[in-house]
């Protein structure tokens, strides 16, 4: 039977930090008020970094997408509020747009061959001028409706008929595994029912959450299960040999940014209804915080390693470091720093383990 | 007759790569294709194989008397072509199943990928080539040998009747080498054919029906191979009679250069086990010490060691000249500073910078001679040095603005010999030096490394091709297990005593 170690260290290591906040804090971390604060804290983020591992895999790398996203959100509330353009119309042009300016970054580098640090290094500082342009540097304040996407809760039963279906589901899958998947089956399982539990606790599932968990479904989907996800695999871990297998490496590196701007423009929606306004600001500096989780979660920068799940539990890491240090009233320059030491350690800690 | 090739002709800018080659092959039929690096082989199955497309080269490609025009890879492999490339192509982190079927992935339900059916069609390609695995572990788990195999299973899903192998022995060991040449027999006579391309003669007499022999671009001959003999290829191959492949310097060895007592290598994976155990030996000035033992001797560690390279502690003291006796170095700068110099076994990778040019790479290791005032470089000192020593080196090169990368094997030696002979060494170690160097360039490294002596300098060489030790060296050091089990003079070292000193330590293991 193979034990994911690596999968199992990471759970270890954000059960440390767990523990140690709910020490800190005398467990006012792990009350479900504030697990629920945490888990829409960490959607922006979340979605940004499923989406990433698929651009890291595949050997590209994304930096414009935190700024794409402040557009495409800022987009989606100018349109609706100053506009007066439907919900669905001012959402689909946030989407459009955020897949628009992703097809067209993933054409000039694999058509152009502009090396793809460059082409979104533009790409953030051109979305950043355009953002602001936009908003005209005030922030626009969407009406309620708009902020559903980013605020609402799941009614508490809708949440359990789901945890049921997607519990029923997995031990389902359970009974056809050998040992090692029957293991998983079941502990997945049972985190469904307590994820569920907790949240429902508090106020429901938050449906950023929802959406984040949806999201991540579909792409690990994408990347374990379709050709196209393969492809990226091989793509970012040996180039020549996807090539001389007949893989149309262009296709796929402009799929793989076009999905990109969209998630970047998904995160951007919610984004702005979670904070209830679009500032010329959004979304600054969330790339790096994007590109830490899927590192963090065990993306090799090199190309052709990585799982969205670690991903999901590379965003909560970041998370719960972010929220932990807020509850214990740290001042704010600590975050950033804190953060960065994780990241270059739990890199570091990967590196030296997987050298023996 | 399968397959046909008239009058193919490949121009370069500058260069014409191949020039009116025309081969065949038959059913069920091997045919090797030997040639110096440069002679245009490459080009010819990179035509062949469709990677350059119809209409960038003149002549015609028949299939079964019937024209083709491949416009890609594809079109190539549909035609049941398929090319094991030099470098596999393989990807490491996805699995056995994925890379058998890499682009063209069996989909079922909802556009996923159908494993079950993955699956099945793997175990089929595996039995094919005879390989007993797991079809879901990952490549990076097998072994050189076994992921070559994969990639040959991967061309016969792909209803390959054409195999085209590019040198895939190079990396091989000789287990691994004789399960290949089997495999390939038996695809033979099952009516697949092969055109196969290698430096090693052995394999290419052992196997090949016939053998087509290309230099400059021209095919120079071809027959069958029960009417071609070693000489006769090697002669066409260069254009003329090798004779005295192997120099060996007629000097008198002079004083010691460099005297190594009780050296001690530990095997950095296992801890308290040593690769080197208790070696002592001297080099004399002008004189050439071969080192030879089977894989695994410790050879290599040996001279890294020495040179201060080794990654795992070491134990032992060491002379240089008159100099007192002392510990090893503990980094390569204190080795060169004391007049040693290593040409690795791994050029590509230890010895130069494949992207920077020339001059670059001459004068890497003693640039800090260039620094004029200001700290600036000389770089008109450094473009007369580097041009000097490959004049006298005779690279062969655009300039010296060429890249390394895109010399020839024999001429990326010739200018890490080069970077080395700049730092006036006393001792120079050589591992592998002629390792996937064609016969022709084998013959200058020979002729440099003899002129080195003649001029004084202490020349250790490692080398896994026994001929070439024994027809270089004045002295023989055979290791065995770590152990040195036999010192030849050159005029007792014959195959047969180096080869008994090469497996007393193992015999002896065995025993015990």
């Amino acid at each position: 039977m193979k034990i994911p170690w690596r999968a199992l260290t990471m759970v270890l290591a954000l059960l440390v930090i767990w523990v140690a906040f709910a020490a800190l804090t005398d467990g006012t971390f792990m009350t479900p008020r504030n697990l629920s604060l945490l888990a829409r804290q960490m959607a922006v983020t979340s979605i940004l970094a499923v989406a990433m591992v698929l651009v890291i895999v595949a050997g590209q790398i994304d930096l414009s997408v935190g700024a794409l996203a402040g557009l495409a959100g800022a987009v989606a509330a100018v349109t609706f509020t100053n506009k007066g353009w439907p919900l669905g119309a001012a959402f689909l042009a946030a989407l459009a747009l955020g897949m628009l300016l992703g097809a067209i970054q993933g054409a000039l580098v694999a058509y152009v061959r502009i090396p793809p640090f460059i082409v979104t290094l533009g790409g953030m500082l051109i979305f950043q001028g355009t953002l602001l342009g936009v908003t005209g540097g005030v922030s626009t304040s969407p009406p309620r409706v708009f902020l559903f996407v980013g605020q609402s809760y799941l009614p508490r039963g809708l949440g359990w008929a789901l945890a049921v279906i997607v519990g029923t589901a997995l031990l389902l899958q359970a009974a056809r595994s050998d040992t090692a998947g029957r293991v998983r089956s079941v502990l997945l399982a049972g985190l469904a029912f307590a994820f569920t539990g907790v949240l429902n606790a508090y106020e429901g599932i938050p449906l950023p959450v929802l959406l984040v968990l949806v999201l991540a479904a579909a792409l690990w989907l994408l990347a374990a299960h379709t050709p196209a996800g393969r492809h990226l695999y091989a793509i970012g871990g040996n180039r020549e040999a996807a090539f001389y297998s007949g893989i149309a490496i262009e296709r796929r590196v402009v799929q793989v940014f076009t999905l990109m701007g969209l998630f970047s423009a998904i995160a951007g929606i919610v984004l702005t209804a979670r904070v209830g306004s679009a500032t010329s600001d959004a979304g600054r500096m969330m790339e790096l915080d994007a590109i830490a989780a899927a590192v963090i979660g065990g993306t090799s920068l090199l190309g052709g390693q990585g799982t969205v799940w670690g991903a999901l539990l590379g965003a909560l890491v970041m998370a719960s470091l972010d929220n932990g240090m807020s509850l214990l009233n740290t001042e704010a320059f600590w975050q950033p720093i804190l953060k960065g030491a994780i990241l270059v350690v739990a890199v570091g800690a990967d590196i030296a383990t997987r050298r023996r | 007759m399968l397959l046909e090739l008239r009058h193919v002709t490949k121009d370069f800018p500058g260069v014409r790569a191949l020039d009116g080659v025309s081969l065949d092959l038959n059913q069920g039929e091997v045919l090797a294709l030997c040639g110096e690096n440069g002679a245009g082989k490459s080009t010819l199955i990179k035509v062949l194989a469709g990677y350059w497309p119809h209409g960038s080269y003149g002549g015609e490609i028949a299939i079964e008397g019937k024209g083709v025009r491949f416009r890609n890879l594809r079109d190539a492999e549909e035609h049941g072509i398929a090319l094991i490339a030099q470098e596999l192509a393989l990807v490491p982190g996805l699995s056995i199943a994925e890379n058998l079927l890499l682009g063209r992935e069996p989909v079922g339900r909802g556009g996923l990928v159908d494993w079950e059916r993955s699956f099945a069609e793997a175990r089929r390609g595996l039995a094919l080539v005879g390989l007993d695995v797991d079809p879901k572990r990952p490549v990076r788990e097998l072994g050189v040998g076994q992921q070559q195999m994969v990639e040959i299973a991967r061309a016969l899903l792909k209803d390959a009747r054409i195999l085209i192998l590019d040198e895939p022995t190079a990396a091989l060991t000789e287990a691994d080498t004789a399960r290949l040449l089997s495999l390939l027999r038996d695809l033979r006579s099952r009516g697949v054919s092969s055109i196969y391309i290698s430096h090693r003669l052995d394999e290419v007499f052992s196997l090949a029906d016939r053998i087509t022999v290309l230099r400059d671009g021209r095919s120079v001959g071809t027959g069958a191979t029960s009417e071609m003999s070693r000489e006769r290829v090697i002669a066409l191959m260069v254009g003329r009679e090798v004779k005295d492949l192997y120099p060996r310097p007629d000097t008198t060895p002079g004083k010691v250069a460099l005297r190594v007592e009780d050296w001690c290598v530990e095997d950095p994976v296992n801890p308290g086990r040593f690769v080197v155990k208790n070696v002592s030996f001297e080099v004399r000035e002008g004189e050439v010490l071969g080192v030879a033992g089977l894989l695994g001797a410790g050879r290599t560690a040996l001279v890294s060691s020495l040179f201060g390279a080794s990654l795992s502690p070491v134990r032992g003291r060491l002379a240089l000249g008159d100099g007192p006796l002392r510990g090893p170095f503990t980094t390569p700068a204190e080795a060169i500073a004391a007049g040693c110099a290593l040409v690795s076994e791994d050029r590509k990778r230890y010895g130069l910078v494949l992207e920077a040019d020339l001059r670059e790479n001459l004068t890497l290791a003693t640039l800090a001679r260039y620094v004029k005032r200001l700290l600036l470089l000389d770089h008109p000192a450094r473009e007369k040095a580097s041009d000097e020593l490959s004049a006298a080196l005779r690279i062969r090169s655009p300039g010296l603005k060429t890249q390394a990368g895109q010399l020839s094997g024999g001429n990326q030696q010739k200018v890490v010999l080069g970077k080395w002979l700049l730092t006036n060494p006393r001792v120079l170690f050589l591992d592998e030096p002629t390792r996937g160097i064609d016969v022709g360039a084998r013959a200058e490294v020979y002729e440099l490394i003899a002129g080195l002596a003649r001029k004084g300098l202490a020349v250790v060489l490692v080398s896994s091709d026994l001929p070439e030790v024994l027809g270089l060296a004045h002295r023989v050091l055979v290791l065995s297990l770590g152990n040195r089990t036999g010192l030849l003079d050159w005029n007792e070292a014959t195959p047969e005593r180096v080869m008994e000193a090469a497996t007393a330590a193992t015999k002896a293991e065995a025993r015990a």
